[in-house]
Parts: structure tokens; sequence; C-alpha cells
């Protein structure tokens, strides 16, 4: 088998991760943004321009945890046990996000859904952003198994990640709304936009001067020679794209400002991608440490290969079934 | 107080694995139901369809929403807390999870938010098309799930290699031994679970006079599909029964309580097994019952728990009493189907009161049978997690027995409330019935009032 197997799959779970991040971070993003929203009409557009879509963007979530188990077992079973507690919190609020959709239909009081909507949304943000943070500092290994700590992922840089996670998913979700709502609620998303943006700059900003000031390997990923050649452009280009997403947001573009947030997200994305490849155990295990059997590689390849596709149509599908703005009279069933 | 890890772990995957089963259970067969109803409006633009497909579509969103999210703990719960399990069984367990989630999650999840959220912007074939879609994708589900969970029990088409399973033969892995026993009796499980909910609400609605259209079709459709496969049930529990005594001999001998292989076993419809003392009390039996059952003969011999020591037996006690509970149900669920089919049959169903109470309050044996089957197979393949490969002892993650303690009260306590409220919404849109005939079309709850079209900036 001339194919790099471990490759291609690091690059499948990649896309894999990158869609989960971009579909429920934008849905995710609208939980966050509950808070804000000033009367009940509001929150229920936000609802419904979420709900079609919800759960086929968190499948992407089970795809990747599921794809890492099937890729990657080792590095699956190292991280998980590592990251044990921001794992199930993670969990835990997906459940209470989740359920809120349809919960909230039915109930008599929405209020208290409201809340758990929001919380339960911010929350999983914040437990992913955490998640990431843990990843980056690296992960406890001895004799391929995790031997570290309950804790080891809580420190200051973890929370920063997972601050950094819940404003890009504002951005996502304030976007989201700006391409699919009409009227004050719209204006308002302009606004909550904008401001989610400012944060999230800083938060890269930062995170990017802190990883390769705490982590010599990252240092020395970015800033040795021929790298840095290849790499001063992504922070210039994500600039600009932040710089571009800030005009349109003033001006009549719909559909531009979510679709500028998205490429923010693959920068900052690739980023991280750059700063730990092919690291998925930072900072000892690589992905072919981490590896399946080949055999089982192949066997799960070949059928993603054709599965893929077509989940990618009838993903494309449904969300060109929702296009456009929110329609009157659209609610639940 | 010593937390172990061991025992932590388990009973927090029990708890959430428990907790999940009961959401596929019912959704499956009401995917099925659906789309069943769906065809049928179509085909004869009976407005009764359409009412009763658009009730128990709501239904359906509650129930399916809770599944999900139950479903995704499970996934990751494999890494949190069984990560040995993941090294040692991932290059095998991997890909068949990973195929679930390419074949079916997808599928399910798209498809529902259109039949859900579609309403005036999707065909009629379309919405037709994404109520099968999604009970396509339950099925499909069912068959990874049960290909990945049945190769624990009856491992093969894999070789072991320094302590570390490598796959050698797929469709060995995924056709192995007792997964079509597993699967068709977990497939005929749900149907049946789904049926007798539909047959309780029917006669709900039945005995409060109201929907009777409805009601009268729903229960013809339940007692037609129950008097069949509550009676297939029992044959496909003895035939994966069987199977379950060539593979797995020990699980059987736990499920009867059977301690002496040199003697035929009794059918102890009671009893209490001693497991320090290797005997039971209180026997209430039927002689020689389980070896005609297991053997077909009543003085055929089959293993007995004292053919191997105490740590490679399963908890018996538990093992016992759910399989007699699981059974007991299997029973009534029998009696129920058949009598009411002919009651149906006499024209005197409407009329008999009380049996329409009987299983209007008896919505809940399907579920119970369920997790009581669950019990017995899982309880019963211990101390294995992978049966001859890997103890679950030697399987957990090295992860501290507080933190686990810490997730366990977590999950018991949102489980709780979750499941809690989900059950009283669910009864909610029950008491509240299918759409009257009289009421204006569905608008769904709550319309979107956006007004005009207004500029979305400021200009």
């Amino acid at each position: 088998m001339a194919w790099d197997l471990p490759l291609i799959w690091a690059g499948i779970i990649g896309i894999a991760v990158a869609m989960y991040v971009i579909l429920d971070g934008f849905d995710l993003g609208v939980g966050i943004l509950f808070p804000f929203a000033r009367s009940e009409r509001e929150r229920d557009q936000m609802l419904t321009s979420i709900a079609p879509f919800w759960d086929g963007n968190e499948t992407w979530l089970v795809l990747g945890g599921g794809g890492l188990l099937a890729a990657f077992p080792r590095a699956y079973a190292a991280i998980m046990p590592a990251l044990y507690l921001p794992v199930i919190a993670m969990l835990l609020a997906l459940v209470f996000r989740g359920i809120t959709f349809e919960f909230r239909t039915v109930a008599r009081h929405k209020a208290r859904w409201d809340i758990v909507f929001a919380a339960g949304s911010t929350l999983a943000g914040f437990c992913q952003g955490v998640i990431l943070g843990g990843l980056i500092q690296g992960i406890k290994v001895e004799n391929g198994e995790f031997a570290g700590g309950a804790f080891d992922w809580a420190t200051p840089f973890a929370a920063l990640c997972g601050l950094g996670v819940v404003a890009g998913y504002a951005l996502l979700g304030a976007t989201w709304m700006v391409m699919k709502t009409e009227g004050d609620i719209a204006l308002q998303a302009r606004a909550q936009a904008k401001a989610a943006l400012l944060a999230v700059l800083a938060f890269m900003a930062v995170v990017s001067l802190w990883t390769p000031l705490a982590f010599p390997r990252i240092f020395e990923r970015w800033f040795s020679l021929p790298n840095f050649l290849w790499l001063w452009p992504v922070p210039i280009v994500t600039a600009l794209v932040a710089f571009a997403a800030w005009k349109w947001l003033d001006h009549r573009a719909d559909g531009r400002p979510f679709l500028a947030a998205v490429v923010l997200f693959l920068l900052g994305y690739l980023g991280l991608v750059i700063s730990t490849f092919p690291y998925l155990v930072p900072p000892t295990l690589t992905i072919w440490d981490t590896a399946a059997a080949p055999d089982s590689q192949l066997f799960m390849l070949i059928g993603t290969l054709v599965l893929l596709p077509i989940i990618l149509g009838y993903t494309g599908f449904i969300y060109w079934l929702f296009r456009g703005k929110l329609r009157e009279g659209e609610g639940y069933h | 107080m010593e937390l172990d890890p061991v025992l932590l772990a388990r009973l927090q995957f029990a708890f959430t694995i428990s907790f999940h089963i009961i959401f596929p259970s019912f959704t499956i067969g009401l995917s099925a139901y659906i789309a069943t109803l769906e065809v049928l409006w179509g085909a004869t633009g009976a407005e009764r369809y359409k009412r009763l497909a658009a009730f128990w579509t709501k239904i359906f969103a509650v129930s399916f929403g809770m599944g999900v999210v139950s479903g995704i703990v499970l996934s990751y719960q494999l890494g949190t807390n069984w990560s040995r399990f993941s090294a040692v069984a991932g290059n095998v367990i991997g890909p068949l999870a990973g195929y679930e989630v390419l074949t079916a999650f997808f599928l399910e999840a798209t498809f529902l938010g259109i039949l859900l959220f579609g309403g005036s912007r999707v065909p009629r074939w379309l919405h037709v098309f994404s109520a099968i879609a999604v009970a396509v994708g339950t099925t499909i589900s069912a068959f990874w799930i049960l290909a990945a969970n049945s190769w624990m029990h009856t491992p093969a088409g894999h070789e072991m290699r320094g302590g570390i399973a490598y796959a050698t033969d797929w469709l060995a892995i995924i056709f192995n031994p007792s997964f079509i026993y597993r699967f068709a009796h977990m497939l005929n499980a749900a149907f049946l679970t789904t049926g007798f909910v539909v047959l309780a609400v029917g006669a709900r609605h039945l005995l409060a006079n109201r929907h009777a259209e409805e009601a009268r079709t729903m229960m013809r459709m339940a007692l037609g599909l129950t008097a069949v496969l509550a009676p297939l049930q029992l044959f496909l529990g003895d035939q994966h029964g069987l199977n379950t005594l060539e593979h797995q001999p020990i699980k059987v001998a736990a499920m009867e309580a059977h301690w002496d292989g040199s003697k035929p076993g009794d059918f102890h419809v009671f009893a209490w097994p001693d497991e320090k003392g290797e005997r039971n009390w209180f026997e209430i039996s039927i002689p020689r019952g389980s070896s005609l059952i297991l053997t077909h003969d009543p003085n055929g011999l089959f293993p007995g728990l004292k053919s191997v020591p105490p740590q490679e037996r399963p908890p018996i006690v538990p093992v016992f009493f759910a399989f007699r509970i699981m059974l007991g149900i299997g029973f009534f669920m029998i009696a129920a189907a058949l009598y009411g089919a002919w009651l149906m049959w006499r024209g005197t169903l409407e009329r008999t009161r009380w049996y329409l109470y009987v299983v209007a309050n008896t919505w809940w044996v399907g579920f119970v049978a369920v997790i009581a089957g669950w019990i017995v197979t899982e309880t019963g393949r211990q101390p294995w997690i992978v049966h001859g490969i890997l103890r679950t002892a030697d399987a957990v993650s090295p992860v501290p027995g507080g933190s686990i303690a810490t997730t366990l009260a977590l999950f018991v306590l949102v489980y709780g409330v979750v499941f809690s409220l989900g059950i009283y919404y669910i009864n909610r849109l029950i008491a509240k019935g299918p759409e009257d005939r009289e009421a204006p079309g569905g608008l769904g709850h709550r319309p979107l009032a956006a007004g005009h079209r207004q500029k979305a900036v400021p200009t």
C-alpha cells in the first residue's frame, strides 16, 4: 500500500472537525447570543433559523470522535481520559442545548428553557475551547497511555482558549443571523458580530503570541527557516479577512460577513494545524504512532470516500432548501 | 471511602446506556410507523392518517432529541472511561462505529430536519421520503451497533497480536456468530415496544371518548402488528438463547441459575441464587424445564456455573431476575396482543373497557423488557468486556475514582431531570391528542409573524 493512510485519515478527521466547528459553531453561537435577544419573538426567530440544521451539524462531532476512534484509536484512548472532565461537561452541556429545541416548543414557561439553551450552548463552546487548549498544552503519555492527573488541562491558557472559542462561535452565530434574519434583529446581529469580531481577533492575537512563547516546539515550527518564509502570510491574510468582515458588516452585504467569519475560523484552524502537525497527542505521539491497523484504516476509507460526498450532497441540499431569509409563519413542525 | 474506578465506570456506562436504549427502542418503531402513516395518507387520501402522522411526529421529535444527546455521550464514553478497551478493540469496533455515523446518523439527522421543519418549502413527496429516510436510518444504526456489540460477545474475523485485536475478515466480524440473532431480537423488540405505546395511546383516547376515529385506527394497526410480532419474539428469543448456549454457556447458566451441569436443569420460575454458597434458595421450579428449552430433551445436560471458577462467572442475581422480568413481560405481550386482536375480530374491542384500561396503563412494558434483556446480555457477559479476550476490569481508563464519581452523579442528576421532563412533555402531547377534524390546518405552535420586509441595514 503506497498511500500514507494515516496522513489521508488525518486529513479526513481534520476536515470533519473543521466542518463541525463551523456548522455547530453557528448554532452554538446563536445560543450564546440568546441572552441578548430583546423579546420572545426574537428568540423564536433565532431558534427557527437553526432548528432544521442543529442535529445534522452536531453529527459532525460524532464523526470527529468516532472517526478518531476508528482511525487513531491510540490517540482517542490517550486524549479522552486526559480531558475527562471538560469532555463530560461538554456532553452534558450539549444534552441541555439539544433538548431545548423540542422541550421549549411544548413547554408553557419558555423563559427557563431560554436560560438552559444559552447556558448549554455557552458551556459547550467553552469546554470545546478548554479541550483545544488542553490538547495544545500537551498530554502526558507513558507506555502509549495517558499518565497524567485529573486537572492537567486546568490552566489559564485553556480558559483563554475556552473564551476564544465562545467569542468565535458568537461571531459565527451573529453573522448567521445577519444572513437569515431581517429588521431589528438583523441590525442588532451586525453590532454583535462586530463586537465578537474584535474579541476573536484579540484572542487570536494572544494565543498566537502565547503559544510560541510558552511552547518551544511551536516557536520552532513558526519562526525557524525556511518555515517562516512560508508562514508569515497567515497572520496577514487573517487581518485582511477580518478587515473585510468589518466593512461588510457596515454595508448591505448579508451573506458575506458569514463567509468571512468562516474563512477567519479556517485560518485560525490552519494556524493550529501548523503548530501541532503531525502530533495528534502533543507533544509525543504522531498520527503514525497512533494510527489504527492499515487494514482497518483502508476498510473505513473505502466507504468514507463513497459516503462523504453523499452526505455533503444531502447536507448541501437541506441548506439550499432552507435558503434565504426566515419566512413569515415559519415555526415548529 | 475507597472509590473503585472499575465499579464506578461500569455503573456510569450501565446507567447512561440504559437511559439511551429507551429512545432507539421507541424511535426505530415510531419512525417506521410515521413513514407508514405518511404513505397511507398519500395512497388513500384519508385525513385520519395525516392527523395521526402529525400527532406522532411531534412526539417523535421530543423522543429523538433525547436519543441523540444521550447517544453522543456513549460514543465519547468509550474513550473517556474505557480507553483500554478502545486501544485493544479499536481496530475492529472503530470502523463499525464510523460506518454507523456515516450511513445512519447523518441520514436521520438531516432528513429529520426536513420532516419537522420543511412545512411549505417542501413538496409532499419529499416529506414522505424524509419520513422513510429517517426510519431507514434508525434501522441501519441498529445494524451497526448490534454488529459491534455482538462482536464483543462472539468475537470473530480477527487475530490477537501483542494484546491488540487486528481485523482479518470484515464479513466475519460484522456477521459474527451471534449477530443475526441479536439484531433480529432487538429490532423486533423495538417494533413491539412502539406497538404497545401506540396501543396504549389508542386505548387511552377510546376510554376518554375522544378522537375516536384516530384511536380506532391506532389500535387496529397496533394490534395487527403486535399480534404477529409478540409470538415471533418468543421464537427469536429462543433461537437467540440456543445460540448463546453454544457460544457463551456460562451466561445461560447464570440466566437459569443452573449450578450443576451433571444433572438436567429445572426451570426456576423463582429462586434466590446464592453466589457464595453456589446454590439456590426458595426454588419454585418446573422440573427439567430448562433442559427441555435449551436442549429439547428433558434429560439433556448443559454446562453449570460450577464448571468454571467464581471469577469466570457473571453476577448471577441481576442476570437471573432480569431474564425472568423480560420473559414475564414477553408472555404478557403475547396474551395482550392476541386477546386484543381476537376482541377486534369479534367487534367487541371498544366495549371491553377492562381490556382498554389494562393496555392503556401498560405502555411502558416494552421499555422495561428491553432494559431487562440488555441487562441479561451485557451483565451476563461479565467478567469479559470482549468475551475471551479482554476483561472488563482491565479495560477502564486511567481516571481517578473521584472524577468518575463526580461525573456519575452529574449524569444521574441531568438525565433524571431531562427524562422526567421528557415524559411530562410527551404525556402532555398525548393527552392533547391528534388535531381535531374541525380545527384549522396546523400552522405549528407559534407562527412567526415577521411582518413586512424591513431594511436589514441602515442607509
